[in-house]
């Protein structure tokens, strides 16, 4: 009975560790402030001229519509509505957590899904890829709103 | 000089961690085994027992769930049939509009998933019907464009269906209250104002 026990719990904290092990995985191997740096590397080798971001050109380009060659009207506001603390949605409707990180901490803390969606929703919105100068003033300014 | 036999401590002892991690393991492969519902033992019976339950996700992926779940619900594999799983996940740089790609390795792993579950392997009673209603020289990559699916909505309005707490027939879940477990039964669902 004792022994049964034992073996019960053996299996039951080798299931939480497997669980555990596997979120930790899952999440944070960055913050914004390490991305920033990264793509301030970037920026300068991209264009020597580059200074520093600015979360102000990334609250233009947040807001910036253009006309998709398909014909519709695209922005990062399609889908994070116009205020970035706000709850989005995709085009399929599902809802999508605030974009500002003082209201979501889950956001850029994983280089990847960072990288995965920029080159998605760049491509999707802009038709072309993202300069590292783009994304350092994107999650500048997504930093700057409270 | 007399060395006293000691009984290796319980919980410390290495063959006791194995036999620990071989137990972890039959847990783990007896559950999908079961989840995965691949007995060639007592098929037949087995069959009879899934045609009667409706939950289509009886089995799920990580990466899946992940990938395809972040934009819309990660639709059952049981939905379609594997040839559109694979023209799909062939084509997801241009996922009805959007770019939805991810790496060769995820996308290897969601394939395999999709069309081990896929609605010709499933034996599902729903995704039976599924296959029943597409003709054999189609490869459809819209759900909702399937017969079986559209016999079913007939009665939901496009107005409905624009509700803004819907917005469009791939929204399952804003009525299916259970979809996210596979769970499209009638009895599960409401309509939102």
């Amino acid at each position: 009975m004792n022994s049964l026990l034992l073996k019960f719990i053996f299996v039951a904290t080798s299931l939480v560790n497997f669980i555990v092990i596997d979120i930790a995985v899952a999440a944070t191997d960055t913050n914004p402030q390490l991305l920033l740096k990264s793509y301030a590397a970037q920026a300068k080798k991209e264009n020597p001229s580059f200074k520093e971001f600015a979360a102000l050109r990334g609250e233009q380009f947040y807001h910036a519509e253009r006309l998709h060659s398909e014909g519709d009207k695209v922005s990062c506001m399609t889908c994070h509505t116009t205020n970035p603390k706000n709850i989005g949605k995709t085009r399929a409707h599902k809802e999508i957590q605030p974009m500002a990180i003082s209201l979501n901490s889950e956001r850029f803390s994983d280089t990847e899904k960072v990288e995965k969606w920029f080159k998605r929703n760049c491509q999707d919105v802009l038709e072309r890829a993202c300069s590292a100068q783009e994304k350092g003033d994107f999650i500048a300014y997504l930093l700057s709103v409270k | 000089m007399h060395i006293p036999k000691i009984n290796t401590p319980r919980i410390n002892s290495p063959r006791l961690f194995k036999f620990q991690i071989l137990i972890l393991l039959i847990t783990i492969t007896s559950t999908s085994a079961l989840l995965a519902g691949n007995s060639t033992d007592g098929d037949a019976q087995s069959k009879a027992a899934r045609s009667k339950i409706d939950n289509l996700t009886l089995v799920a992926n990580g990466a899946w769930k992940s990938e395809c779940g972040s934009c819309h619900l990660a639709f059952p594999p049981g939905l379609l049939p594997e040839r559109s799983w694979r023209k799909m996940m062939r084509g997801l740089d241009k996922h009805f509009g959007e770019n939805a790609s991810v790496d060769e390795k995820v996308a290897r792993e969601i394939t395999q998933f999709l069309v081990a579950n896929s609605a010709d392997l499933s034996g599902n009673r729903r995704s039976t019907k599924i296959l029943q209603s597409i003709p054999p020289d189609s490869t459809p990559l819209r759900i909702t464009g399937i017969n079986y699916f559209i016999r079913k909505h007939d009665e939901i309005s496009a107005s409905v269906l624009k509700r803004p707490k819907i917005g469009s027939a791939a929204n399952c879940s804003a009525c299916h209250k259970g979809a996210e477990q596979g769970d499209f039964s009638e009895h599960n669902v409401s309509i939102p104002r």
